[in-house]
């Protein structure tokens, strides 16, 4: 009798487990976020090539923010200099990086020069989460795709998967390492760091789904590419003015 | 990572590459690992031969073939281990794996390899060994033979029935599995769309080949080796036909990566003129001349004069085992020409970068080339556990 009581109770508590499991989703994924908790934003970022002056503060403030080693073959985002010469030569360089070339080619044999940001893609379909052989890099329900450091083994097959070179090798936590969209910070409603200092709005961020984005505005004035989209990657960050020499 | 010094990394850049593919990741220990776990696919394929296809001659090195094939086993995954970031998390793998993931699929690939296929056979091939040798040998080996017969007693013919057949199946499903093995260790790279280097279905099973090519290369050298520290005189029947297998697997072993390379120039995609420039200016050696000229060409046409002019028995021994060295080094260029090659080119298609080899440390040229010699230590040890060959005063075993 007793033994049926206990399963008896046992059985009305069932429902009840189900509510508090719907409470605590309420509380992780749906309710928080700047879109105000009814669906979730798809987090993209858009480069206006044409806005960008190359003055890098984007890479500084990403530095501080995320704490990134100093080294410049460590890094969340870069920028390219592309100098394409009357000649058709390109010569790319990296912003801030030590033999910049661009500044030796007299300005008569230039034909056009340009500045391309770059960073992580936050792919749809992303190769890095593919390749996780332990699910440590995942895609969260608003589309960053992220790191999660204590599960990682640091085995790097998932730099090797980024057709972007967007991933590096933390040399100190020795795991892999790359651009969240400052994930902390648009999550409380911040901008990301890069957008946040860039002085010619270069980098417009955004949930590429609502009307009111300002993505949505680039996407309807401006035409747009991604990188290397033959992969299909399907990235969210979004190119306007992109020059078919990019890769 | 910490004491390379990043602008002189720059420096080394040629063209244009993404900031972060400037320091290589994956080291010598990623070109150690593919090159160990082919030796034990094509050690296992080539001792598979004796029981499915009946290949008598090649008999004498069946216990051999399958002892290499474990000793390399139980170190191909050190290699892996030594380069990961967390080590001490790599049991995650086995735990929580991802399965949409190649590599996750690793620790069953290697799990079943191990204990469905190797030690089973290898268990039942020694079993009545075992029971013989636990009532002549000395304490403590008597116990361990005792221990590892699982106690039994079974010296009869039905017996040795069963262990027949059971080896005969175990080896109709292994087959299979080694293909499964090392064909996987491919697919790993051949899987990855953003490296055009990797990228390609025909990796598994230019992967495999070249592994079979290595495993019979390996086995051959060792018997060349062990035969006469053993005061025995090499079986001239056995190595002419390894020889024979040798020289068809390196014939399809090079028609093979002709085709994707073939392929690939024909094709001539948008990748095309930096792979051009990566195989001119930083594999020329490590690709032409010693995989491709050293590791394949001489080799091959060693292996064919000799048939066609039937050289005596000592000009064969000779020439048997010079295409042998000569193959192990073409196959090690290979793995390393994937590995390495595959990623000194920036994925912007701008630009190359240099390898840096450390030699000490866990990742250097030291560790890579003791990891290299283990599994022969542990085959030594093997081989006087587990005599490969019946010893002469006690008669021979029923075969």
């Amino acid at each position: 009798m007793l033994r049926r009581k206990l399963l008896r109770k046992l059985v009305s508590l069932i429902p009840l487990a189900g509510t508090f499991q719907a409470i605590s989703k309420l509380g992780t994924a749906q309710g928080i976020g700047p879109d105000s908790g009814h669906t979730l934003p798809t987090y993209g970022m858009g480069i206006q090539i044409d806005q960008c002056i190359g003055c890098a503060r984007c890479l500084e403030a990403c530095k501080t923010e995320n704490n990134v080693p100093p080294e410049p073959i460590f890094v969340r985002t870069w920028v390219e200099r592309y100098v394409i010469k009357t000649n058709n030569e390109v010569d790319v360089s990296l912003l801030g990086a030590e033999g910049d070339a661009a500044g030796e080619v007299a300005p008569r044999n230039v034909l056009r020069s340009f500045f391309v940001p770059k960073l992580c893609n936050q792919c749809a379909n992303p190769p890095c989460v593919q390749v996780c052989p332990v699910e440590a890099t995942f895609i969260t329900d608003d589309g960053v795709v992220l790191v999660d450091g204590d599960r990682c083994l640091g085995c790097g097959y998932c730099i090797q998967a980024c057709p972007y070179g967007a991933r590096y090798m933390h040399p100190v936590t020795r795991t892999a390492d790359k651009c969240t969209f400052c994930y902390h910070r648009i999550r409380n409603g911040l901008l990301p760091a890069c957008v946040e200092v860039c002085p010619t709005q270069a980098r417009v961020f955004g949930d590429l789904e609502s009307k009111a984005s300002p993505l949505n505005r680039l996407k309807r004035m401006k035409k747009i590419h991604v990188l290397k989209p033959s992969l299909n990657t399907e990235p969210k960050v979004i190119y306007a003015d992109l020059d078919g020499e990019v890769r | 990572m910490e004491s390379v010094n990043a602008s002189e990394l720059l420096q080394q850049v040629t063209g244009f590459a993404y900031p972060n593919e400037v320091d290589l990741l994956w080291s010598i220990m990623i070109v150690v690992y593919p090159y160990l776990t082919g030796l034990v696919a094509g050690a296992f394929i080539l001792a598979s031969l004796v029981k499915i296809f009946n290949v008598r001659e090649v008999q004498p090195i069946y216990r051999l073939a399958l002892l290499t094939a474990l000793a390399f086993l139980l170190i191909a995954p050190l290699p892996l281990v030594m380069h990961l970031g967390h080590p001490e998390r790599s049991y995650e793998i086995f735990l929580t794996p991802q399965l949409g993931s190649a590599m996750a699929v690793f620790g069953f690939v290697y799990a079943w390899y191990l204990m469905v296929v190797l030690l089973l056979e290898i268990w039942f091939e020694y079993r009545r060994d075992l029971v013989l040798w636990s009532q002549d040998a000395k304490f403590p080996l008597n116990w361990l033979y005792r221990i590892l017969a699982l106690f039994s007693k079974d010296l009869s013919d039905e017996g040795w029935a069963v262990d027949r057949k059971a080896v005969k199946v175990i080896t109709i499903i292994g087959i299979p599995s080694a293909f499964l093995l090392h064909g996987y260790v491919g697919f790993i790279f051949g899987s990855v769309k953003a490296n055009p280097w990797w990228s390609s279905v025909l990796m598994p099973i230019v992967f495999l080949f070249s592994a079979i090519v290595s495993g019979i290369a390996l086995v051959l050298l060792l018997y060349m080796i062990i035969a006469p520290l053993r005061n025995q005189t090499i079986n001239m029947e056995c190595v002419d036909k390894i020889a024979t297998f040798l020289f068809y697997a390196v014939i399809l072993d090079f028609s093979l990566e002709a085709l994707d390379f073939i392929h690939r120039f024909y094709e001539s995609e948008e990748s095309i003129k930096i792979l051009s420039s990566l195989i001119a200016d930083k594999l020329f050696i490590s690709l032409v001349i010693i995989q491709i000229l050293l590791g394949m060409i001489i080799p091959l046409s060693i292996l064919a004069s000799v048939r066609i002019l039937r050289a005596n028995a000592e000009l064969r021994k000779l020439a048997y085992f010079t295409s042998a060295i000569l193959i192990q080094l073409g196959i090690f260029s290979t793995r390393w020409n994937v590995v390495i090659g595959g990623q000194m080119f920036s994925k912007s298609f701008r630009g190359l970068t240099t390898y840096r080899m450390e030699m000490l440390g866990l990742e250097g040229l030291l560790a890579a080339l003791v990891l290299l010699l283990l599994p022969l230590v542990i085959l030594a040890v093997f081989l006087r556990i587990f005599p490969a060959w019946p010893k002469k005063e006690k008669g021979a075993l029923p075969s």
